[in-house]
């Protein structure tokens, strides 16, 4: 089947706006040859999929000349430059966060301010700081400030240490929340590793936390029990690095039976909600498209006999 | 025709799932478009003996029969289990499971290799399980860990009759399996596709062009994982491996040595 013809046909997650709110992206100074192939697989399964806007950020180098969960404040501005030139390269369908280690303080602040002037959208936290540290506060405040969401990186349920990384749990994630309820925070990956049951009762009171779905895991269960948790206006769709996870869990949310709005939601309102306004491309026209659309078919339906 | 040769009924011992049941999975079946089954009976995989498992497993398909297909368990550690296998050959098993780590048994395991030979006399696949769950996931008590190649290898050397499926491997192992064997041991190795990556790491993609779809069947791994996983993954496909036909199950009978 030729290219122009697959993406000719329709979108399989269905259509209206979709937004992933959990990328990545490669570039040529991460030590890989084929940095190019996931970054072209990602667009090229972004279109099949349907997605109007990937938010996507680079930690550092990728453990090339730094590790990727503590990376120097060489390789942090060196990755957002990177992926700040993709949005560039893409304005139509990235946006990027702006990726810092809140280990150098003064340099994540200042890393923050420029990349949000060049146009980051949120702010990206790995795995370089417990997430309930005061380190973090600062960066928390900025966020809020600027009003740029703080995705970020979580390991479900914290029962040991893991090395090359400091991992931050649902009950580590809610205590920073809880300071700072100016703040929309995106906590990432509730498919991405760890018992998400922990993470659901730990952040569940807190309207300033929001689950992205997203991660290799498929654990039947999971989508129901965060629904019954948050609801679905507290979810963020989003693949992380395995996208056909990503259709599967739009395609589970069908089956659980969400009403058209809590599809809606989870697709792209909530995004829209917690990030900067306007800030996410073809959002607006897509879903006027889509409500049209919807408005028709229900029009349609309630004038048959 | 597809079937879902990845397949259990029953509770899972570490984390409560929704329905497990054969009604509820023939209505998953029909909404993927899947025409049946390889199924399993979950809880035998952590029961001592699991020959009541069995009789729990043929009783509960009964009534779906020619849609779900029985895959019980033999424990070739136990004594008199070629007696059970001989029973359950009887009782329409398609293929038997056995769940090596889970039963303390290393890749040396003779009785594994037994096992092996004897599925193999009598035409049916063998079905391993490499995970039930992500490590990075698993209870306190799960301490079995994953399958390993060299458990796999052992088994696939152990006759030139030993057919053998496994379930919910990464490209990781399947790469370390296959490459490690010669080519007529690789040819009685097949694999399902429940937990191989899609995009953008193509794991899938570069699996269907190195190893070939044939070495592949489709498979789900509910009611622990969502059955939309494959579907998803075989739509995300690049264009020139999409389409490709993956093997049947049925490729993975043979003639029998003996007579049931």
């Amino acid at each position: 089947m030729a290219a122009d013809e697959r993406s000719a046909r329709a979108p399989l997650a269905g259509g209206g706006p979709l937004v992933d709110a959990h990328a990545h992206f490669f570039h040529s100074r991460c030590g890989r040859s084929d940095w190019q192939a996931p970054n072209e697989s990602r667009l090229a399964a972004g279109e099949r999929i349907g997605i109007t806007v990937h938010i996507a950020s680079v930690l550092g180098s990728w453990g090339h000349t730094s590790p990727i969960y503590f990376p120097s404040p060489r390789d942090v501005s060196m990755g957002n430059d990177e992926m700040l030139s993709i949005q560039a390269r893409e304005p139509g369908r990235v946006r990027c966060y702006a990726t810092v280690n809140p280990n150098d303080t003064a340099h994540a602040l200042e890393e923050i301010a420029r990349c949000a002037e060049r146009g980051a959208i949120g702010i990206k936290l790995a795995a370089s700081r417990r997430a309930d540290d005061p380190l973090l506060d600062p960066i928390a405040e900025l966020a809020a400030r600027l009003g740029l969401p703080v995705l970020h990186h979580i390991w479900q349920h914290r029962t040991r240490e893991w090395p090359n990384q400091e991992i931050s749990d649902g009950v580590d994630l809610g205590r920073l929340a809880a300071r700072h309820p100016r703040t929309h925070f995106i906590l990432a990956h509730i498919g991405g590793g760890g018992d998400y049951r922990h993470t659901f009762p730990a952040v569940e009171d807190l309207p300033n936390v929001h689950l992205d779905i997203s991660g290799s895991g498929v654990d039947r269960g999971m989508l129901d029990d965060a629904l019954r948790a948050v609801g679905a206006e507290r979810l963020i769709w989003g693949c992380d690095i395995t996208m056909e996870t990503g259709l599967a869990k739009l395609w589970a949310l069908e089956v659980i039976g969400l009403a058209d709005d809590q599809m809606a939601a989870v697709r792209w309102r909530n995004a829209a909600r917690i990030f900067p306004e306007g800030s996410l491309p073809g959002i607006a026209a897509g879903a006027a498209a889509h409500d049209a659309a919807q408005d028709a078919a229900t029009t349609a339906s309630t004038a048959a006999p | 025709m597809t079937i879902d040769a990845n397949v259990f009924i029953g509770q899972y011992p570490f984390r409560y799932l929704p329905h497990p049941d054969p009604d509820v999975l023939v209505r998953v079946l029909e909404r993927e478009g899947v025409e049946g089954a390889w199924v399993g009976h979950l809880p035998s995989a952590f029961y001592r003996d699991p020959y009541a498992g069995n009789d729990a497993l043929f009783a509960a398909l009964d009534p779906h029969a020619g849609r779900l297909h029985p895959v019980p368990a033999i424990h070739p550690g136990w004594p008199g289990w070629e007696r059970y296998l001989r029973e359950a050959l009887r009782r329409g098993a398609v293929a038997i499971r056995a769940y090596p780590p889970q039963w303390g048994m290393g890749p040396h395991a003779g009785a594994m290799a037994d096992l092996a030979r004897a599925c193999g006399d009598d035409g049916v696949p063998l079905v391993l399980t490499t995970r039930f769950e992500d490590p990075r996931q698993r209870h306190a008590l799960d301490g079995a860990g994953d399958l390993s190649g060299a458990a796999i290898r052992a088994i696939a050397r152990a006759d030139a009759r030993v057919r053998v499926l496994v379930t919910s491997a990464g490209r990781g192992l399947v790469e370390e399996v296959h490459w490690g064997l010669t080519p007529s041991e690789r040819s009685r190795v097949w694999w399902d596709i429940s937990w191989i990556w899609g995009p953008p790491s193509d794991d899938l993609a570069h699996l269907l062009r190195s190893v070939g779809a044939d070495r592949f069947v489709y498979g789900s791994g509910w009611p622990l994982r969502l059955t939309q996983t494959p579907r998803a993954n075989l739509a995300l496909l690049p264009d020139d491996v999409i389409g490709l036909e993956l093997a049947s199950v049925a490729n993975l009978q043979h003639e029998s040595n003996t007579s049931n």
